[in-house]
């Protein structure tokens, strides 16, 4: 009992040596994202070609040893191509997830920790967003305000903002009916500090589950809106624009399609390990879903 | 002695979908300085909820009416603001249950230090010296090498210790202590109680003591008050409250303990069950459980001097009786 106490929240250092890394998707799902955060970060130099470099002697060539993953229709090597468009894909992901995370939680903790009307008032809102089904909103945005990475890592924000919110409010709920927040109430804790010693740590396991498998699928979308042409513009690549030009040329050479589609599965599946091993530690009730 | 808390015909009701329920009903008592004063009833007769209206705990659903004065100065109508600063510095808490009312996520000795940092303007330094003595004070063994364990590497009774000292950390006039030894076993409960005795005696503390054990009532109060689904019905020393019950709901109470003659597995229980609050019986509530049950329970009985300090709130007592029935009968429940 007491342990399940101790461990159903906040996020001690032991919790990377004992539970993330002690299963083995966890350790997978560690091992990869980590491997390609070095990918993304170190594109530059881990990159054989110029990403941007046409060869018209190589339109469409086949993988081989100084272009392992082909040639495109305009003979630039795909390997580069989806090393750069990775960085730009993951940027998006990470970005966005973060930038709705830092805007949910403070939302649902704040909702969850005073109820009533300032619930209402923040919530509703919210609510209104999360039914809005999320490809419509994100495109319906970038219309607004034009296509650019930029702008759908913030539509991305904008969807994934309420869901974060929602899981913070509900495990704020759970955390703020403890005695021990009354305790702290008790002790004469000024409520803003109750709200960011007591509550979040407590509170704030199952929204970073959360948005580490969110990230996995901000992806995702990124890839869908830029095969819409409608995130990342020429000359900035990202894998879903690979996707749209490999789309016209899959049957002469798949290899243009396989790769970035390959560099955005293996990317999902590692968010989702991840997330998993985190979510076996910091969420032992399975708050989330 | 003068007192340290002064509570006048309190009521505390609840808003619910079942209407309002009245969890304290005009309940009057003094607490002296210095004194353990124990507050016995049944799980749900009120004692908790009285505890939380004096700390300004309550949820947004209840009410509090009535008059609370402490050390002179009336809570009712005080700030939020100013109910806070009162909390933890002149009147604490401690929790039932010292498995779930320290913060897992933080060590213990912090938690001791939070509570006087809430309060005085002082650096972290101070704070972690202070909290330190504290952990000692309260019987923490190697409180240095302690300070920084997480509450779930401390067993039950050395987590009620590390709340006590919580409790204590200002020098608070007014110690409410909400069963603190109920979720104890019977060897630490002792231990916890002869702690509360021992901080009493050398801080000058007053303690009211909430809990439904009359053990814990008889081994460390000096004063007891009765409570009945909401209504105090008897205050007396703690020595005449079991030599000389006056009302028959401490009578049946007492009665009720097992004792050693008693045939194992024969409990003595009172007949009839709590009534709902939420339609409380007019005048009296113990009255539809009441062997000695009359007419004149449909009121409610005043709480009178029956000697200097034993009062009792029944119709069979001439005190209640002399204190009178017509002024009560308009402000109570007769219907």
């Amino acid at each position: 009992m007491s342990v399940a106490v101790a461990t159903s929240g906040g996020v001690p250092r032991t919790v990377w040596r004992r539970g993330i890394l002690a299963s083995r998707k966890g350790r997978w799902g560690f091992g990869i994202l980590t491997a390609l955060a070095l990918v993304a970060i170190f594109a530059p130099l881990l990159a054989p070609h110029d990403p941007n470099a046409i060869d018209p002697s190589r339109i469409l060539s086949p993988p081989d040893l100084a272009h392992p993953f082909g040639s495109d229709a305009l003979g630039r090597d795909v390997l580069s191509r989806v090393i750069f468009a990775y960085r730009v894909s993951l940027g998006v992901a990470v970005g966005s997830t973060l930038l709705a995370f830092l805007v949910g939680v403070p939302l649902g903790l704040y909702a969850g920790y005073h109820g009533g009307w300032v619930d209402t008032a923040i919530m509703r809102p919210i609510d209104m967003v999360l039914a809005l089904p999320a490809m419509l909103l994100a495109v319906a945005l970038i219309a607004i305000i034009g296509p650019g990475s930029n702008i759908s890592a913030l539509a991305i924000a904008v969807i994934y903002m309420p869901i974060l919110a929602r899981v913070v409010r509900s495990s704020t709920l759970v955390v703020v009916s403890q005695t021990y927040i009354e305790a702290a109430r008790a002790r004469g804790t000024r409520s803003r500090a109750i709200i960011a010693r007591h509550v979040l740590p407590n509170a704030i396991g199952p929204a970073i589950v959360q948005a580490t498998i969110l990230m996995g699928f901000a992806l995702q979308i990124e890839a869908a809106l830029s095969f819409l042409g409608l995130g990342a513009q020429p000359p900035t690549s990202s894998l879903g624009v690979m996707l749209a030009d490999g789309r016209d040329v899959l049957t002469q050479a798949p290899w243009v399609e396989v790769f970035p589609g390959l560099a955005i599965a293996i990317t999902v599946l590692a968010f989702n390990f991840f997330g998993d091993g985190l979510r076996a530690r910091l969420d032992p009730k399975g708050v989330t879903e | 002695m003068s007192d340290v808390l002064t509570l006048e015909h309190v009521d505390v009701t609840f808003a619910t979908d079942a209407g309002r329920v009245s969890a304290v009903s005009d309940v009057s008592l003094s607490v002296a300085e210095g004194e353990i004063f124990g507050l016995v009833g049944e799980s749900g007769c009120g004692k908790t909820t009285l505890a939380m209206a004096l700390m300004g705990l309550l949820p947004a659903t209840a009410s509090v009416a009535g008059s609370v004065r402490f050390q002179g100065v009336e809570l009712t109508g005080l700030s939020a603001e100013e109910l806070r600063k009162l909390r933890g510095d002149r009147i604490s808490m401690i929790f039932q249950d010292p498995m779930t009312s320290l913060d897992p996520t933080f060590s213990i000795g912090e938690q001791v230090a939070e509570t006087i940092t809430a309060h005085r303007d002082i650096d972290k330094e101070r704070a972690r010296r202070r909290a330190l003595e504290l952990l000692e004070e309260v019987g923490i063994p190697e409180p240095r090498r302690r300070f920084g364990d997480a509450p779930h590497r401390l067993s039950g009774g050395m987590r009620q210790r590390v709340v006590i000292a919580t409790a204590l950390a200002n020098e608070p006039a007014l110690v409410l202590a909400d069963e603190p030894t109920t979720a104890l076993d019977v060897t630490i409960q002792s231990q916890v109680l002869d702690l509360l005795r021992d901080l009493r005696a050398r801080l000058h503390t007053t303690i009211a003591l909430i809990t439904h054990d009359l053990g814990v009532i008889a081994q460390i109060c000096d004063r007891v008050g009765v409570m009945y689904a909401g209504q105090l019905v008897e205050v007396a020393p703690v020595s005449e409250i079991f030599r000389s019950p006056r009302h028959p709901y401490t009578q049946a109470l007492l009665s009720a303990l097992p004792t050693q003659q008693q045939a194992p597995g024969s409990l003595r229980v009172i007949p009839g069950r709590v009534p709902n609050l939420a339609d409380p019986p007019p005048g009296c509530r113990f009255s539809t459980r009441c062997p000695y049950v009359m007419d004149e329970c449909a009121d409610v009985p005043p709480l009178a001097h029956e000697t200097d300090d034993h009062l009792i709130a029944c119709w069979l007592s001439e005190a209640t009786k002399r204190a009178g029935r017509p002024d009560h009968a308009a402000t109570g429940g007769a219907v």
